[in-house]
């Protein structure tokens, strides 16, 4: 031995250490769901509308489909890829399944159609990204432009009126079991499925490693591609999804309607804790975060903020949002070291 | 593998293929009018991507750009409307940009936050409070002089005065990336910023600098958009941030930082706006331009890649044989 | 068992560009022995690794598996044949349980597929037990040091029960007591039948736990044979095709003036009122056990850490805290610990590198002299017989050794009045670690004081004239270099001291 040899070093406290980290991590949903209490709260207490039914399931319906949006799009962030291409497959979507319906489709075979279409745009990601190795930026704001051509294109200045959509799909949209609206349940049932695998099943885990470490992830043997490619055809379906979902709810659509939501879905996940640089997160995180930001605007309104203000309120919450959950992580990281030497 | 098919010649290909395709085609696209003018109309995004270019370096972006210019062009609308003197009020507008990109850079080197989250907030506050600043009117009438400085030539050349000024800028980018210590240091805090800092490179400071540039070149951009089109609007520039990361990215810099050259950028900047104007010319639609740039941000990419991956022996040959003739 | 090696190559080549790190190699690996592979830096040792892990493919040869040709598409395909792999650098995944780091792919079940944490944790719990490892499954590996990384990397190849076991080098980060856990471990492994590769640049390591060695130097192939027959000195020959002098060359130097003085300095939490100062023509060695805080008191004299309480001061200036740019300019300088994240920018080219700390210095009014860029670096490559292609090359591609010597090489650019180098030998041959040893004499010699981390302790006694020892973040000893043995420093290091 050239090295010199010790006794066994003493187990550390890390015990104590381990059930703050646990904190932490919980804490990351925890302070979005007081965040929207004192938000609610608030509110609430200054105009007392806001809770009724009518309003709470408002929110519930504005929510569902940014939700299932963020749902999707942190199964992308959690492999460190973006899904920039999402807002342009829910406009396609609604505008293709609503053409359909409209000349007479029916309802199922419409449902399928959308996710199909979303499907095909999120293979077409997956496969560019994971097998092409291209970066995933880029692949998806290039596919972002080409879906929203082809939407202008087959659109061509028309627009989908409700009246000639089927009453069965807007009772879809607008409709409610026992008072509780459909579109959230859709939502919330697909984000239990989606964040219980992820989180119980060895392959759920393998899209974290994959954006802990990619390069890690291939030596262990992961299939990278492959999850990587169902991460997007995921992420695609549900957007499709999603499209016929806003056609149900709006009944009235023109051509590339959710305009600009790729951002909007970003802010959603990045405010729900799913860290842009991959690995961290859940979905459950991701859809509190679409809840926050569309409880906001709903606030705003309500609270008869100058409409030309909500949209600055909206940013600085946003921003608010980040920064609180910032601190808190640092001020917890801090105690941690002091305790883990000291504890 | 990447001396042989480099991403940004790729693209500097493709930008003759498409010069000369126009020149062949059209006989008004290659006359020294329409393409000022196919400058001149990309000239903001063009601006912005140069600031843009060197965040990107550095591993950050800016997504709030589009809305700093919407303020900056409020600022403009409602201090004209306001009495103030232009002379005056350009100089707030670029200083309120500069503000919104230390706010930016603030959010990012103090408290660590990723400079994605930090600019989707802040593109939704500068947007808003564009809108606060103006509501939804729109101030024209602009003193002609001004507006000449941002639509007419540089007297006896066919050069928009935007154009030269994006020409001037690129210059000093172009050094500055290049040539400069601190372009070297961006490329160290882009590829490994952790290094970087143990190099005694101070990162922070740099990153924030970045931020602060960004935001001031974007409310210049406003300040030109809104004397070209002599109108201030809140929501002018709508969008335009995925344009500039597109021309960005299509000239072959890496989002993940420490890739890319300013010669590539540039090229991907022009060959965007000459597509544009190839095919506004041919009249074709928008819906086919926003199709035809997606096809060429994902071909631009996809090609060097597909070479790659057919042939990496050859490849592989080639690049070690240019390596030797290379090497000093 | 029959008699066919359980994995083997035959007549291995593979090339990288222009570079050929393997040249017909051969190699067989039985079922019950531990074979050690040793070689300079950049011999080729990785890639063969990487090459029976299947991460490379050769470029001509066959990986044999029990007597038949195999062809690894891919790491999975090794791991499923039973090879096991520790690669040197450590590969985890930051955001994940140290757990599941180690069970990845493999996790327990329960009903339905599910993960069976509880079972997985109290796996964990079961392998940290035979290594002695002191570490909670279920805390994230992020910011874990380098040697509890290589302790994770141990125990998830020890998990996997498999036939073929290798490991590139797991020992350069560990002290005495990991290392002799792991030979214990390794042992028992090897009884069960288990065939071992062993990669370690410390000889000694090598005669202790391995029955056969086989040879590289430059990618070729030069002996396999017993190590009961060899002698150091042998092994040296094969390795680096001449005679060696002494591996520790210090010479005394004319002892100056204070250089770097450290007061009461304090971080909460890391370390306390450690207080020291080293003169300039010293080389003052600070010892502990891993995770003493050692490097933490080198990154806060630095500056990239802050500190909360105490004071730095070099030639008599006082630092601020938290500033590697004034710690720079005031003649400081800091070779860290983890050359992959803090010591080099991996997609940089060589020169690109060395040149990041004299950005100032290259520069040619405003901008950098692509000149002087390039002969600050090629004067420092061949003074540091820096073994490379291209100064353009990316620092990536280096060996892992080579890659140690281009941060030296950075910072001695610097030319600095203190030098703090952390683990300067860690990962390297033997043949440089002398090289090393005498530039760091040399540099003493020539009025720089120079503070040295090192968990080598026969380097720390070799070197040094004055031995600090750390222990649990105190200062517990100063010793003279007389006063210093195994014995003495390995008591203060382990707090027996009274
Ligand atoms: N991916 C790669 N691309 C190009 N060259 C490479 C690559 N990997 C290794 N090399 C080169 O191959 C040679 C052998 O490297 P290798 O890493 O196998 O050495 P080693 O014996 O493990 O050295 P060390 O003891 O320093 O770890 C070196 O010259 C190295 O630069
Ligand atoms: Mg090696």
């Amino acid at each position: 031995m050239t090295t010199a040899t010790a006794p066994p070093e003493q187990v550390s406290p890390a015990r104590s250490a381990r059930n703050l980290v646990d904190l932490v991590f919980r804490a990351r949903e925890l302070s979005l769901v007081i965040a929207l209490a004192v938000l609610v709260g608030v509110t609430a207490g200054v105009n007392g509308n806001f809770l009724s039914s009518q309003g709470v399931q408002d929110i519930l319906l504005n929510t569902s489909i940014l939700a299932l949006l963020a749902v999707g799009q942190s199964m992308v962030v959690i492999t460190r890829n973006l899904d920039l291409s999402v807002g342009s497959v829910v406009g396609l979507v609604a505008f293709v399944t609503g053409d359909f319906l409209a000349s007479g489709g029916g309802i199922v075979p419409a449902v399928l159609l959308g996710i199909a279409i979303g499907a095909g745009c999120g293979l077409l990601n997956g496969l560019l990204v994971s097998f092409c190795r291209v970066p995933a930026l880029v692949v998806t704001l290039g596919t972002l432009y080409v879906i929203q051509g082809v939407d202008h294109y087959i659109a061509h200045g028309r627009q989908i009126n409700a009246v000639n959509l089927p009453p069965g799909l807007l009772s879809l949209g607008n409709g409610s079991v026992l008072g509780v609206p459909y579109l959230p349940l859709i939502t919330l049932v697909i984000m239990l499925a989606i964040g219980y695998y992820l989180r119980s099943y060895a392959s759920g885990r393998e899209y974290y490693a994959i954006g802990s470490s990619p390069e890690a992830a291939r030596l262990a043997g992961v299939p990278v591609r492959r999850r990587i490619l169902t991460a997007y055809l995921v992420s695609g379906c549900l957007a499709g999804l999603a499209g016929v979902l806003w056609l149900a709810r709006f009944g009235t659509v023109i051509a590339d309607s959710a305009h600009g939501w790729e951002l909007l879905v970003v802010s959603a996940v990045v405010v729900g804790g799913v860290a842009i640089t991959g690995g961290v997160g859940s979905v459950y995180g991701a859809a509190l975060g679409a809840l926050l930001l569309t409880t906001i605007g709903s606030a705003l309104v309500v609270l008869r903020v100058n409409s030309f203000w909500q949209q600055a309120i909206t940013g600085a919450l946003l921003l608010l949002a980040i920064s609180v959950d910032r601190v808190l992580a640092l001020r917890v990281a801090r105690l941690l070291r002091n305790r883990s030497r000291h504890g | 593998m990447a001396k042989v098919l480099r991403w940004d010649v790729m693209v500097g290909v493709l930008l003759i293929v498409v010069f000369g395709y126009g020149s062949l085609t059209s006989p008004s696209f290659a006359t020294a009018g329409n393409l000022s003018f196919a400058l001149s109309d990309l000239g903001e995004i063009a601006l912005i991507a140069l600031a843009m270019t060197m965040l990107v370096v550095a591993a950050e972006v800016d997504l709030s750009v589009a809305s700093v210019l919407g303020l900056s062009s409020a600022l403009v609308g409602s201090l004209w409307d306001a009495g103030l003197a232009i002379e005056t009020i350009i100089p707030i507008a670029v200083l309120a940009g500069a503000l919104c990109g230390l706010v930016n850079g603030l959010l990012v080197t103090r408290l660590g936050l990723p400079s994605l989250a930090v600019t989707i907030g802040t593109l939704a506050l500068y947007r808003g409070l564009a809108y606060v600043v103006l509501g939804d009117r729109a101030v024209a009438q602009f003193p002609p002089q001004f507006v000449s400085l941002a639509v007419d030539d540089v007297p006896g050349t066919p050069i928009p005065y935007p154009v030269a000024l994006f020409v001037l800028l690129a210059a000093i980018v172009g050094v500055v990336l290049h040539a400069t210590g601190f372009g070297r240091s961006l490329y160290a805090i882009g590829a490994q910023e952790q290094a970087a800092f143990f190099a005694g490179i101070r990162v922070k400071r740099i990153k924030l600098l970045l931020f602060v540039v960004s935001g001031t070149v974007a409310a210049f951009a406003g300040v030109v958009f809104t004397l070209r089109y002599g109108s201030a609007r809140a929501d002018n520039g709508l969008g335009i941030e995925l344009a500039v990361i597109a021309a960005v990215l299509l000239g072959g810099v890496d989002f993940d930082g420490g890739k890319g050259t300013l010669g590539g950028v540039i090229a991907g900047v022009l060959l965007i706006g000459l597509l544009r104007n190839l095919l506004m010319l041919g009249d074709v639609s928008t819906e086919i331009q926003s199709i035809v740039t997606g096809l060429l941000l994902i071909v631009s990419v996809l090609t060097p890649r597909l070479v790659s991956l057919a042939k990496p022996a050859a490849l592989l040959r080639a690049t070690s044989r240019a390596n030797l003739k290379g090497s000093p | 068992m029959s008699d066919a090696p359980a994995l083997a190559l035959s007549n291995v080549s593979k090339s990288f560009g222009a570079v050929r790190a393997l040249r017909d190699v051969s190699l067989e690996l039985f079922a019950g022995e531990a074979h050690a592979l040793a070689g300079e830096n950049g011999a080729g040792k990785s890639t063969l690794v990487k090459t029976l892990a299947g991460v490379h493919r050769p470029d001509s040869g066959q990986v044999l598996l029990n007597g038949e040709p195999v062809v690894f598409a891919g790491p999975a395909d090794a791991q499923q044949a039973g090879v096991a792999v520790i690669y040197q650098e450590p590969t985890l995944f930051p955001d994940l349980s140290v757990a599941e780091n180690i069970f990845m792919g493999r996790q327990p079940r329960r009903s339905l597929g599910r993960i069976d944490r509880k079972a997985m944790h109290d796996a964990t719990r079961e392998l940290f037990g035979r290594l002695g490892v002191a570490l909670d499954p279920e805390q994230p590996s992020r910011g874990l040091s380098i040697a509890d990384q290589q302790l994770v990397e141990i125990a998830k190849a020890i998990s996997r029960d498999a036939r073929v076991l290798v490991m590139d080098e797991p020992t350069a980060a560990l002290s005495g007591n990991e290392v002799a856990r792991l030979f214990s471990v390794v042992e028992a492994l090897r009884e069960h039948g288990c065939a071992i590769l062993f990669i370690s640049h410390r000889l000694d390591e090598i005669f202790e736990l391995c029955q056969r060695v086989t040879t590289l130097r430059d990618g070729e192939w030069i002996a396999s044979e017993p190590v009961s027959g060899l002698t150091h000195d042998d092994l040296v020959r094969r390795m680096v095709g001449r005679e060696l002098g002494t591996l520790y060359p210090k010479q005394d130097a004319e002892v100056g003036e204070v250089a770097l003085q450290v007061e009461r300095l304090t971080r909460e939490g890391v370390f306390t009122d450690v207080s020291f100062e080293v003169r300039r023509g010293e080389i003052v060695a600070l010892a502990g056990l891993v995770g003493a805080g050692r490097s933490e008191v080198a990154r806060a004299i630095f500056g990239v850490d802050r500190w909360d309480a105490g004071a730095v001061s070099v030639d008599g200036v006082r630092l601020p805290a938290g500033s590697p740019t004034a710690a720079m300019g005031a003649g400081l300088a800091l070779v860290p610990e983890d050359r992959r994240q803090q010591g080099l920018v991996m997609e940089l080219s060589i020169e690109r590198n060395i040149g990041l700390t004299g950005l100032r210095d290259l520069r040619k009014g405003v901008t950098i002299s692509r000149k002087a860029e390039r002969d600050r670096a090629k004067d420092w490559a061949v003074r540091l017989r820096l073994k490379f292609a291209r100064l353009s090359d990316g620092v990536g591609v280096l060996s892992g050794g080579n890659q140690q010597k281009v941060v030296l090489a950075k910072w001695l650019a610097t030319g600095p009045s203190v030098l703090i180098v952390d683990e300067p030998t860690r990962g390297i041959d033997v043949g440089t670690k002398a090289e090393v040893h005498r530039l760091l004499s040399e540099l003493a010699g020539q009025g720089i004081a120079v503070l040295m981390i090192s968990s080598d302790l026969p380097e720390v006694l070799g070197m040094a004239d004055r031995v600090l020892v750390m222990h649990e973040g105190r200062l517990t000893a100063e010793l003279s270099r007389a006063e210093a043995t195994e014995e003495s420093v390995m008591t203060a290091a382990t707090g027996r001291a009274a």
